[in-house]
């Protein structure tokens, strides 16, 4: 693997700024370098061909970016975080709200708002709730819309919903065409998948659940700062955030607009505008 | 007198194992000398989605209560940090932690090269990696990265491993400073500690 340094990197996030608006200049430098690393690699490139490469070929930049961005997911990640969801934090909802409206904020290729409506579906409420799943990867978006996971991924994801102990069993929700699990799209109806930017993108709506979960780890702390703002704008007063197992946020200046509701699960609720 | 020829300028130390590392794991921490002054970090391969016990069991006997960082937690002085489950564990430029879902590297996340590696990057000729027992490669390119970057690189003496393929392969792919029995590497711990005292 090619050895690249600091300022390589910054290279690269500020031509593909100035080319293409999209700003990694403020993510998380380790992560990063690796996914460039790997970008070059696959594609046989040095860091100077990669720009070249993004120059002459505007196409390519989808690509890139569905390379660069991490998509690795499972559904029902951390089983105990989904058994809190159903069992406290969506009934505190409905005890305010008959119809409220969810964001998963970098949903990837969709494994948990999948999980979502599933879980949603299993509490017999799928109708009254607007999901929004967004991503700044187009291509992933697709997958995500297309609810079709490769069958080696469904062990794990059919394990997972055993430990989330849902009603019935996973093989309920998909049909295998092809070698892959093709999910109901009924699942989907309610989810308005979009693309959307949490660096450079405004808040675009107001949601009573926030869903965004090993997306900011990619980030540096100034970058998560700025878009736990956005989450704020973008959340109903008492409306409830959730992160990553392994996430935190004290380290933002907006933490105390926020309490926490439960700290193994990182889910958070916002207490003041 | 010391057949390790340490000085003071190192700024951590990071530790990878597999199959067999726990009990040598275990030990070191054990006997870690009071107010130990480096960080110490340690991607152990381990069940990917059990979170709970592995900190616990590590922390039991130890000297120091071991963490799994959050990711940013900044690193501190004499903190012992472990790889969370399911997670990639990185060190940042401005001397804190990040994670990462990645794909899973030589089927392991946390990936034990990773670790070493951002943490070669970062420290540069002031890390101590130090390679355990083990039954897959992970670690070695990482040993390599700490090696190219000017690092000390000590695996555990392939003889006493459960599993010598680990320390192996980094033996075969880099220069290593030191083949150690699990009991030298406390030795090592205690002569480094002394630079500092």
């Amino acid at each position: 693997m090619q050895d690249i340094d600091i300022v390589d990197l910054k290279k690269i996030s500020e031509f593909i700024f100035q080319k293409y608006q999209y700003d990694f200049r403020n993510y998380a430098m380790s992560s990063f370098k690796r996914r460039v690393q790997r970008i070059l690699e696959l594609k046989k490139l040095t860091v100077d061909g990669l720009i070249k490469k993004l120059t002459e070929t505007p196409s390519f930049i989808n690509e890139f970016l569905d390379e660069l961005t991490v998509n690795v997911t499972e559904m029902f990640r951390d089983p105990s975080f989904w058994r809190i969801m159903r069992e406290e934090i969506i009934p505190a909802i409905l005890l305010n709200h008959k119809q409220f409206k969810i964001w998963h904020a970098g949903c990837s290729s969709g494994e948990e708002v999948l999980s979502m409506s599933i879980l949603l579906k299993e509490m017999g409420i799928l109708d009254s709730v607007q999901l929004y799943a967004t991503d700044l990867d187009t291509t992933i978006l697709e997958r995500a819309r297309s609810a079709t996971y490769s069958l080696k991924n469904m062990e794990l994801n059919e394990k997972n919903y055993i430990r989330f102990q849902g009603a019935g069993s996973l093989t309920d929700y998909y049909k295998v065409e092809n070698g892959y699990a093709v999910f109901n799209k009924d699942l989907l109806a309610n989810v308005n998948f979009r693309k959307h930017d949490l660096v450079l993108g405004e808040a675009f709506n107001k949601f009573d659940l926030i869903l965004c979960r090993n997306v900011m780890i990619y980030f540096n702390q100034t970058l998560q700062n700025d878009v736990l703002k956005k989450f704020h704008e973008s959340l109903f007063k008492y409306g409830y955030l959730a992160i990553g197992s392994k996430e935190s946020l004290i380290w933002c200046d907006y933490a105390n607009r926020f309490i926490v509701v439960n700290n193994e699960e990182k889910i958070y609720k916002k207490i003041k505008d | 007198m010391s057949m390790f020829n340490l000085n003071n300028s190192y700024k951590a130390v990071v530790i990878g194992g597999s199959a067999g590392s726990f009990q040598g794991v275990v030990k070191i921490l054990s006997q870690l000398p009071k107010g130990f002054p480096l960080p110490i970090i340690m991607a152990l391969h381990r069940l990917k989605h059990v979170r709970h016990g592995f900190v616990e069991a590590l922390s039991l006997k130890s000297v120091v209560q071991v963490v799994e960082p959050d990711d940013k937690e900044p690193l501190k002085k004499g903190g012992v940090y472990l790889a969370p489950a399911n997670y990639h564990l990185s060190v940042e430029l401005g001397n804190n932690f990040s994670l990462s879902t990645e794909e899973m590297m030589n089927n392991s996340r946390p990936a034990i090269d990773i670790t070493l590696g951002s943490c070669a990057y970062v420290f540069k000729d002031k890390l101590i990696g130090i390679l355990l027992s083990g039954a897959n490669k992970d670690g070695a390119l990482g040993m390599k990265y700490i090696k190219d970057r000017g690092g000390m690189t000590i695996v555990q003496e392939p003889s006493e491993c459960m599993i010598e393929t680990m320390p192996k392969a980094a033996m075969a792919v880099t220069q290593i400073d030191h083949v150690l029995k699990v009991d030298q590497i406390i030795e090592f711990f205690k002569e480094l500690d002394k630079q500092y005292k």
